[in-house]
């Protein structure tokens, strides 16, 4: 079997590296037959890679120990899910997840644009250097296919990677990374055969929507998972890691608004090209991070001494983008101007700086332990107060404009066009802010900018479509209801963007509610002892143990009463792994329908003449960060679902021979 | 091991094949030169994405008019070069269209 796998990855390899050497050769002397054929190379990569990825995927499901990766990742107690989910637990797996997601979307978006053919000419190769990277680690360095004599059992799973929502986050967060390869490989396909029209943003729009949203899922996923499984009442702690996948996430989020802004006035194409190539180039940086072991990280679960090679390839890949705009900037130059600084198209400028400010102090911030290791030769690291700074200053003002960008028209906005529109975003802001003054929240300043702030988005937000919808019932009848359908079913990408702008709402919301309001108490306890938190009681009644499929979990019940009546039944506790010979903490959380909130026990200790440390954490608001999920997912839905209008359009524009027509 | 190296062999050559089509299906093809835009061609897309973005501006503008994020007087100010835009940009599209409307109104 490990020989199939292993022929499987040398013949992606061979088809890759000849999809990148012939692709090359055959865009650069304009061959047709040669660009075909790199192009079926690179379609049939991904048939290769992914009957490599069933041998691994059989191999764990068949317990083969004599697979190194099976024997160092599973165990023979460990359920079938977990092993079948330990193919993205190691480093070597984890890059073949990479190779079969990147081989997979390639063959789709180069087969989709099959007839754009001088665009998709140097796409090819772009998307086939990208591969050759990850098929080349994997043949030659870091194989999941390497062999040894069969131990007996294996020596299983990390334990916090035993958890329902691991099934999930990785692939995800990989359907994310390597998404953002199709807008890179496009952007820089249309630089080198110096086709700077619109065409390479119309293909790749929904392929960029799609990797962000699935990055900004696969993120909320990590977050429920951390705060499930780590056991601390938390779910973002500014790790290296998180903060990995943040980064591109952001510089994602950037694009997809400036690129309306080339779409619409035909400017900041240079500033789009950058963009995409930095949220690329932080991909594979999220990567690095969290396989090199540079960094120290929780979430580091597979470090190795891939880093090196890592580094090489994220300098060949920023050397390449940066040049090749440099190179191609005359062509990138438009007449456009901004026509005033108080229009749609300068909010999203402002947008775009502080989503890029935001997003490079956390690079910062990422990378200073590395640079005061090598210039000091010391380890300094920035901690919380430095992200939760920068959050601030730059994060609240992104929440405001989320609401004034909708209110702006575009080109130019008088101030008393202004003033009616404001007025009543400005009402609910002011209202809110003085009623949380007056409830006694303004002991939190961040907390009450994010509310008062809020309240401005969710009535911009409200209101854009209270009359969009009244303009769409005044021009054409019919119900309330069908207007509103109609509406959003007409501007597809404005609406559903206004949907994704309210589950970030939503989403701040619950951060500050959460973080700003929560309250934490810790206490040892006897049998039969109880104590208070935010209104609640907490009566630790007894222990109990049970043998799980591979642990031995240990429980303690815990009574919650509110003013006398029975509420709920909690049961924090360890769970003790033989196999693997760890323990992990166990939370258990009572999701309280009055504050959409938690109250969120973790037995921090548990003695053995039966003393329970009991911490718990009330977080009021937090379950909005979790349905803040739902409602992105609707909304990226809403904004990337096709029109068959302007799909006909779009067709209409570049259909060959239409343009010389 | 052999069932394995068989498979192996066997995906190569599929593999091999499929890569080769192009050159299999038109051995001796009348031109193998890739497709590319004229300096014309190029010059008309660029027109085409130009008339699509006044034609959507204007769109925008009358909605924003409507919905009353734009006063009277920024639409008066804002439409008539949009639509400017877009009436150059639709008769350079049209070159034959507009000779005719030429043809037609000297001939008056």
């Amino acid at each position: 079997m490990a020989a199939l796998g292993r022929a499987a990855l040398l013949l992606s390899f061979g088809l890759i590296a000849y999809a990148l050497v012939a692709g090359s050769f055959a865009a650069w002397k304009r061959r047709r037959r040669l660009a075909l054929s790199a192009q079926n190379a690179l379609i049939a990569a991904f048939g290769t890679t992914v009957v490599a990825a069933l041998v691994l995927w059989t191999a764990l499901w068949r317990h083969d120990f004599s697979f190194v990766y099976v024997a160092d990742h599973t165990s023979r107690t460990l359920p079938l899910g977990y092993r079948l989910s330990a193919f993205w637990s190691g480093q070597e797996g984890s890059l073949l997840l990479w190779l079969v997601v990147l081989t997979g979307y390639s063959a789709l978006a180069v087969w989709l644009n099959r007839r754009t053919r001088d665009l998709v000419v140097w796409v090819v190769p772009m998307l086939a250097g990208i591969s050759t990277f990850f098929v080349f680690m994997l043949c030659f360095i870091s194989s999941p296919f390497t062999t040894a004599a069969a131990p007996a059992d294996g020596a299983g799973m990390n334990v916090s990677l035993q958890n329902p929502y691991m099934l999930a986050h990785p692939p995800l967060l990989y359907l994310g990374y390597v998404g953002l390869s199709i807008p890179f490989a496009f952007a820089m396909g249309a630089l080198l055969s110096r086709r700077t029209d619109e065409r390479w943003i119309v293909v790749t729009r929904r392929w960029t929507l799609a990797a962000w949203t699935f990055l900004g899922v696969g993120q909320l996923v990590g977050s429920h998972w951390a705060y499930v499984e780590i056991g601390w009442g938390g779910y973002y702690a500014w790790d290296p890691v998180e903060n990995a996948a943040l980064m591109p996430w952001l510089a994602a989020t950037a694009f997809l608004h400036s690129v309306m802004i080339q779409e619409k006035r035909g400017m900041l194409k240079v500033w789009n090209m950058v963009l995409v190539a930095l949220a690329f180039n932080l991909s594979i940086f999220g990567t690095f991070l969290t396989r090199s072991g540079v960094i120290n990280s929780i979430h580091s679960f597979a470090q190795s001494s891939i880093g090196s090679w890592f580094l090489g390839f994220i300098v060949i890949c920023v050397v390449f983008s940066v040049g090749l705009i440099y190179l191609r900037l005359p062509l990138l130059r438009t007449k456009t101007k901004l026509e005033s600084l108080v229009s749609r198209e300068a909010t999203f400028l402002y947008n775009n700086l502080l989503l890029v400010a935001l997003c490079l102090t956390i690079l910062w911030g990422v990378m200073f332990p590395v640079l005061t290791q090598a210039v000091r030769g010391e380890t300094r690291s920035v901690s919380k107060p430095y992200y939760n700074f920068f959050l601030h200053s730059f994060g609240l003002p992104l929440l405001l404009l989320m609401g004034i960008g909708p209110l702006v028209a575009w080109r130019r906005a008088s101030l008393r066009a202004l003033g009616k529109t404001f007025l009543i975003p400005a009402i609910a802001s002011v209202v809110t802010g003085g009623t949380l003054i007056a409830l006694g929240y303004g002991s939190s300043i961040p907390g009450l900018l994010a509310y008062t702030f809020g309240a401005f988005v969710a009535a911009s937000i409200a209101l854009e479509f209270v009359r969009g919808t009244r303009a769409r019932h005044s021009l054409s009848g019919g119900s309330w209801l069908g207007a509103l359908v109609e509406l959003v079913g007409r501007n597809r990408r404005r609406y559903g963007g206004y949907i994704v702008h309210a589950s970030i709402l939503m989403l701040a919301i619950g951060i500050a509610g959460s973080s700003a309001y929560q309250t934490v108490r810790e206490r040892g306890l006897h049998q039969g002892q109880s104590m208070e938190v935010a209104g609640y009681t907490l009566t630790y009644e007894r222990l109990q143990t049970r043998q799980e499929a591979n642990a031995v979990a240990t429980r303690a019940v815990v009574d919650v009463s509110r003013g006398g009546s029975h509420v709920t039944t909690l049961y924090p506790g360890k769970n003790d792994y033989p196999v693997e010979q760890q323990v992990s903490n166990e939370v258990s959380i009572y999701h309280d329908p009055r504050n959409l909130g938690d109250l969120f026990t973790i037995a921090d200790q548990i003695d053995k003449n039966g003393t329970l440390f009991l911490k718990v954490l009330n977080k009021p608001l937090v379950n909005l960060v979790w349905g803040a999920g739902f409602l992105f997912v609707f909304g990226a839905l809403v904004a990337m679902w096709p029109d068959a209008v302007e799909q006909r359009k779009l067709a209409e524009r570049y259909a060959p021979g239409a343009a010389a027509a | 091991m052999t069932i394995a190296l068989v498979l192996a062999a066997l995906l190569a050559v599929l593999a091999v094949a499929f890569v080769a089509r192009p050159f299999l299906r038109e051995p001796a093809p009348v031109s193998d030169r890739l497709d590319e835009l004229s300096e014309p061609e190029r010059r008309r897309l660029e027109l085409a994405e130009e008339r699509d973005r006044a034609l959507e501006a204007l769109k925008e503008l009358e909605f924003d008019h409507r919905t009353g994020k734009v006063s009277d007087d920024d639409y008066r100010l804002l439409v008539g070069p949009l639509r400017r835009r877009a009436a150059e940009t639709l008769r350079a599209l049209e070159p034959r269209a507009e000779a005719r409307h030429e043809r037609i109104t000297s001939s008056h």
